[in-house]
């Protein structure tokens, strides 16, 4: 690692540490709201950047993602390790719980042996000291061989000495002590010895090469490390080896150490190893603290008792999401309703403004298009401003692990991760936000699986037209059980589907569940600020252009090609619209549709509004309106639902609501799902599956209820 | 010497010291990053409000892991 003494101006810092060990706390006091969210090497995991300027100095702080360890046990663990290895930042700086010594300091005897310049932040220093621990700063850093500054992230305490210590270490002025390194016994240490001796072969012949050292884990960094993680049997750093020869010299020797190993200690070298490690931080930790924690108990302790309570646990964890539930979308509603209204407001302001005889297909792409879209893209930022409100607050106080835990048994059923729920229950309000509230979920194959099966979840949008259709068709007493049945049959398919995928494409043991029950804390308003304001702008600017880019293109389909002047003639107002609508893209394909739709009991006027209900699923009313010719109707249009009876049964419309709640998801839902995936490819699987599930449900419904003869009166 | 149990046996509030965990699992290796090492002693606290999983103390603080977890780990009943 860097560590020769040379004036940088700018200075690179990785800033690792435990989940919940305040490190995103930390980053944020040193960089203010000055971050950049980005995906580290195409991967769904995010780091965070951030900038400081200090005096001469412009110090690039990058938040790497939360791990316990530095093994290739999950993605978060490898982008960490590869960026230390790969990137060489100048400093580590390695944020440490100090309510929890000892498991914290498990990962930075990992970045010591890789041999990082590290800076070490005690942090929590305001717990310690409530737990009754004192630790002696002075010897705990030449144990490790780093300055260690105790701060209060929470209160911005010690974040000055921090950035002191920081440039420092980056400058050489630090005179770092040699600190005796991890001795795992002698005869361990004779393997790694063995093990060390052919890369050390390889890298002097690549260094005395013209093509120099690369960079791959095994080259870049000390063979030291790299033996003592390929004895951990850790498949990434062998696979790094990219000269064959040296591969195979490497792996045989390695095979030969760990049975060796293994004989002599009846245990795997990576049990072994672990044992060593915590032995030397158990020794080092009680050297420095010099006063045991009385153990009695605490205030998460009292919460606990309550809050995952046996009986209590559950009703409360229902009223905290009927809590989140009502904020997200009731709350959400009025200011929805103001960006809606505003929105309104500049299309009829262009609209009386631009007259209809000057370029009537600009103005419409202006007004219908594009303020139509950004409307559409606009109206999702309430609900997301105030989903991660409510996320962040439930992390952040540590809620969060706690709902897990209470929900866990229900989705390891599914074959999901208990945090899943949460993205879940968001979906039945709206696909968007629920699709990024998937992000709380670690594990990718749980986050995909989710994500995927979400908009199965009744959405807002579909329920203006239950709201037209169940009234038009079904008794005032089946009423509520139709509509019932309705979320009951998504949340049926759902599971299936999740327990399809969790046993085909995501096929794998499910996550394990080891959690950590993080004490309870109160979280900053800082931290939720800046948490919602990175949501919301990474929607606007990720999903925003695509839903916007969707909005343009169906509003073409819509509109051209335009209707002959002369065949308009003599039509009134609404038979002039139905006519356009049938004569443009979107009515043809819905003709196109027809025989296809056909054994689900729908004919090419459904097929019309279902195509145009692709940006938005409750358009699907507006748009039955506009082929019955009965202008732009809304959920409560009695004219509409008169002529649904007429021209449809029961049967057809229970499948049309089968069909929008189970097919294709919104088209801002398939944005949000590229968005998130990083792939075109799922976001057309999730649509294509859904789509092809409705159809082949829809189909088996209508077929069964005529061969039965239900709901054909 | 004590009886040798697996760690879902424990009833709530008991104490174990942990004696080995079963299987080859990268998972084993997780449980032992997380600190539960030989010696370690280990407390379980609750069960979750629907039995499964439960939440226990290692090292000072508070984790949770699921039965069909807990049964891989070996521990002498204190």
């Amino acid at each position: 690692m860097n560590t020769q003494s040379h004036l940088k101006q700018t200075i690179t810092v990785a800033v690792t540490g435990n989940p919940n060990s305040g490190k995103t706390t930390i980053f944020n006091c040193l960089t203010g709201a000055n971050q950049k969210v980005g995906n580290y090497g195409g991967v769904t995991v995010e780091t965070k950047e951030g900038i400081l300027q200090h005096g001469q100095y412009t110090i690039r702080f990058v938040d790497l993602p939360g791990t316990y360890s530095l093994t290739a046990y999950s993605i978060e663990e490898i982008v960490a390790r590869n960026f230390i290895i790969r990137e060489q930042p100048d400093v580590v700086l390695n944020v440490v719980d100090g309510s929890n010594l000892e498991r914290n300091l498990y990962l930075t005897t990992q970045l010591k042996e890789l041999g990082a310049a590290m800076v070490i932040d005690l942090n929590m220093a305001d717990e310690m000291k409530k737990k009754g621990v004192d630790v002696d700063l002075a010897l705990l850093s030449q144990d490790l061989g780093a300055p260690v500054v105790p701060t209060v992230g929470t209160r911005k305490r010690g974040i000055r000495q921090l950035i002191e210590a920081v440039i420092e270490v980056a400058t050489g002025k630090w005179d770092r002590p040699q600190s005796p390194p991890i001795h795992y016994g002698r005869e361990i240490e004779t393997e790694l010895e063995k093990i060390t001796h052919p890369i050390i072969e390889r890298r002097d012949a690549l260094q005395n090469s013209r093509a120099g050292l690369d960079n791959s884990l095994c080259m870049a960094t000390s063979p030291h490390w790299v033996a003592i993680k390929l004895l951990e049997n850790d498949k990434e750093v062998l696979r790094s080896l990219h000269d064959s020869r040296t591969r195979r010299a490497v792996s045989e020797q390695v095979e030969r150490s760990r049975k060796r190993l293994t004989e002599m200690f009846g245990e795997d070298p990576e049990t072994i190893i672990a044992e060593q490690r915590y032995g030397y931080v158990r020794g080092v930790s009680l050297a420095v603290i010099r006063q045991t924690p009385q153990s009695r108990m605490n205030l998460t302790d009292k919460f606990d008792k309550v809050l995952t309570n046996r009986v209590l646990g559950l009703p409360i964890f229902a009223v905290l999401m009927y809590l989140t539930f009502w904020l997200v979308f009731t709350v959400g509603e009025a200011p929805m309703g103001w960006i809606e209204s505003a929105i309104e407001g500049l299309a009829d302001l262009i609209g009386r403004h631009w007259s209809d005889a000057y370029v009537p297909a600009l103005r419409s792409l202006v007004i219908d298009g594009i303020i139509g879209g950004v409307g559409g893209v606009l109206v999702f930022v309430p609900n997301i401003v105030l989903l991660f409100a409510a996320i962040t607050l439930l992390e952040d106080t540590g809620y969060m692990s706690r709902a897990a835990f209470i929900m866990d048994r229900l989705m390891k059923w599914v074959g999901l991760h208990g945090k899943s729920f949460i993205p879940m229950l968001t979906g039945f309000g709206c696909s968007v936000p629920g699709i990024m509230g998937t992000r709380i979920l670690d594990n990718r194959r749980d986050r995909f699986t989710t994500l995927l099966v979400l908009p199965l979840m009744s959405c807002g949008a579909r329920l203006p037209i239950y709201m037209l259709i169940i009234p038009a068709f079904f008794a005032p007493d089946r009423q509520a059980m139709v509509m019932y049945s309705l979320y009951i049959i998504g949340i049926v398919v759902a599971v299936i589907c999740a327990k399809l995928l969790r046993s085909t494409i995501f096929r794998g043991s499910p996550s394990p569940f080891v959690m950590e029950l993080p004490p309870y804390r109160i979280p900053t308003l800082r931290a939720v600020l800046i948490h919602i304001w990175q949501r919301t702008w990474l929607y606007l600017r990720k999903a925003g252009t695509i839903i916007l880019a969707f909005s343009v293109i169906m509003w073409a389909l819509a509109v051209f090609p335009q209707v002959p002047a002369e065949q308009l003639e003599g039509l009134s107002g609404e038979q002039a619209q139905e006519a356009a609508l049938r004569y443009s893209f979107t009515g043809r394909l819905g003709r196109c549709l027809a025989p296809v739709i056909k054994p689900m009991g729908f004919d090419w006027k459904i097929g019309t509004a279902l195509v145009g209900a692709f940006p938005a699923k409750e358009l699907f009313v507006a748009q039955m309106g506009i082929v019955y010719s009965l202008g732009e109707a809304d959920g409560q249009s009695p004219a509409l639902r008169d002529t649904l009876k007429k021209h449809y049964n029961p049967l057809i419309g229970f499948c049309i609501m089968l069909f929008c709640l189970l097919s294709t998801p919104c088209m801002a839902t398939v944005a949000i799902t590229r968005r998130e995936t990083g792939s075109w490819l799922w976001a057309l699987f999730q649509f294509g599956g859904l789509t092809l599930i409705a159809y082949v449900l829809t189909v088996i419904v209508y077929q069964t209820g005529i061969l039965l003869n239900i709901g054909l009166g | 010497m004590n009886k040798e149990i697996s760690l879902c046996e424990l009833v709530d509030g008991g104490k174990g010291r942990i004696v080995r965990i079963r299987g080859k699992s990268p998972f084993k290796k997780r449980l032992l990053e997380m600190g539960l090492i030989k010696g370690e002693i280990i407390e379980k606290v609750k069960l979750a409000p629907l039995a499964d999983p439960a939440e226990y103390i290692v090292k000072g603080y508070h984790i949770s892991l699921r039965h069909g977890e807990a049964r891989d780990i070996i521990i002498e009943d204190m």
